[in-house]
């Protein structure tokens, strides 16, 4: 589904990623663990398109596609979805005004009819039910207003109506409790965890890989993977730490 | 006999398209409105061609009168509010101006608490693109014993190119002692993280930053009569300008 080859990117001139090889198949969930400064946020960003972060050599091919010929919005539409670490908050945007537009502009580039309000607030009722989030809250304005968990939720249910082939998911579980984190936990697991479907977490703790349990873990160092292997990596580096592994 | 053309110097016409306001030249009679004690007045301006508009009011004891104002006009326009507040008067504007090209569009206020109590609010927001230049000059004069007056001015201007201007000079000239008078007073430009958000979930650019202008103006026309209206004419202009 993904196949990142050779990436390098910089920020500012100044170079972040320096090599970095991923293939993620459908069905899969993949972590990716490392160090502050490791390249962990520059690599969720540079995948998702946003300006400022730009790839000086490698390719990302996703689903047949050239991913880093697409504008963001059509990296969407191709069944990207990026989790943000930090949601932001958009005062005077309502959360459903948005999502259905959003949802009608990829469903428009995939050549598929828009959705109606009332059909689109039923989806939109169902998956925030499944979050156990109000739906008053849904009618509010983005993430204004609302707790460090609840914007994570939010971004759950924005998955959740959106209905990705892939999610990066950048330190979803930053700023969770351990109750928030069971709730996110299971929301990913209940979208994404399919045989179409794949997950990159991007993470520093173990945590989050209590609840979701990836396939493959890697160790990002530098803006490369250093090291790669199944679950019981994510143990190994949570008792002896990124510099023992990354070294 | 007519008065001269404003010239520069001219504080109020300082950053007027003085060509244009030649070419308006002279200026039709202001507008009086008088809103008597206890009254209540709404209104609903398009500025949708090039144009001065002076209105002058006086509000008695107790009146109420609210005015929303969209100013999308022509290559220059410009309304001028003079309004003066009796004892427990209560004012509100509700002003929105969205111009590209050239435009010049021009909103400039003088709201005099004359008497004590009376309450003003005055919300502006300009939204700018290409060479447009827009301005805001708006003058809050509290009376000598003019006290418990409550009066706010909420300024806000997005540029959507560097090349837009726009002019913002809330003013206070107060002389009682016992007031609230609070102004607020910002230009920037649409927040890049927050269209970067917008986009990874779908939405164009185009459309992303309308959605966020929308937002920007959104608020101004509450109250009016006819405030979907506005919010539809306001919306269509941005779509030009996104």
């Amino acid at each position: 589904m993904l196949q990142i080859n050779n990436l390098h990117a910089t920020v500012a001139d100044k170079p972040i990623l320096k090599g970095l090889s991923l293939k993620i198949n459908a069905g899969e969930i993949h972590a990716i663990m490392g160090p502050n400064g490791a390249g962990k946020s520059t690599l969720t960003y540079t995948l998702g398109g946003r300006p400022g972060y730009e790839v000086t050599e490698g390719s990302v091919d996703f689903d047949g596609q050239d991913l880093l010929a697409l504008a963001p919005h059509e990296r969407a539409a191709a069944g990207l979805f990026l989790g943000f670490q930090y949601p932001v908050e958009i005062p005077g945007v309502s959360n459903v005004q948005f999502l259905r537009e959003a949802l009608n502009s990829q469903r428009k580039v995939r050549g598929e009819e828009p959705l109606s309000g009332g059909e689109f607030l039923k989806l939109a009722r169902a998956q925030a039910d499944a979050m156990g989030m109000d739906m008053e809250m849904l009618k509010r304005p983005v993430n204004v207003g609302f707790s460090g968990g609840e914007k994570k939720r939010n971004e759950m249910v924005q998955m959740g109506i959106l209905d990705p082939k892939l999610a990066i998911l950048d330190e979803t579980d930053s700023g969770l409790d351990i109750d928030a984190l069971r709730v996110v936990g299971d929301g990913i697991n209940r979208i994404m965890r399919k045989p179409d479907k794949a997950v990159l977490l991007i993470t520093h703790y173990q945590r989050l890989l209590d609840y979701v349990k990836p396939d493959f873990v890697h160790v990002l160092a530098a803006g490369r993977i250093v090291k790669s292997g199944g679950p019981e990596l994510a143990l190994e580096l949570e008792e002896e730490g990124y510099r023992e592994i990354a070294a | 006999m007519s008065q001269p053309l404003p010239t520069r110097r001219d504080e109020a016409w300082r950053y007027s398209d003085l060509d244009a306001v030649a070419k308006l030249w002279p200026l039709p009679e202001a507008e009086h409105i008088v809103v008597p004690a206890g009254g209540q007045w709404t209104r609903s301006i398009v500025q949708d061609a090039s144009g001065v508009q002076q209105i002058q009011m006086s509000l008695g004891k107790g009146a109420v009168a609210s005015l929303h104002v969209l100013n999308i006009g022509g290559d220059y326009g410009r309304i001028e509010l003079d309004v003066t507040l009796h004892e427990g008067a209560d004012f509100t504007l509700g002003a929105a101006q969205i111009g590209g090209g050239a435009q010049t569009l021009e909103i400039v206020t003088t709201v005099t608490h004359a008497e004590p109590d009376a309450t003003s609010r005055q919300t502006v927001r300009s939204v700018l693109g290409g060479h447009a230049t827009g301005t805001y000059l708006g003058k809050v004069a509290v009376a000598r014993g003019a006290q418990h007056t409550d009066s706010e001015q909420s300024v806000k201007a997005m540029l959507l190119d560097r090349t837009a201007t726009a002019n913002a000079k809330p003013e206070l000239e107060i002389f009682a002692d016992d007031v609230k008078c609070a102004h607020g007073c910002a230009i920037g430009e649409l927040d890049p993280t927050a269209l970067f958000y917008l986009e990874s979930r779908g939405l164009p650019p185009a459309e992303a930053r309308t959605l966020l202008l929308q937002a920007f103006v959104a608020g101004v026309f509450e109250g009016a009569a006819d405030a979907d209206a506005l919010q539809a004419l306001a919306l269509a202009k941005l779509g030009e300008l996104a």
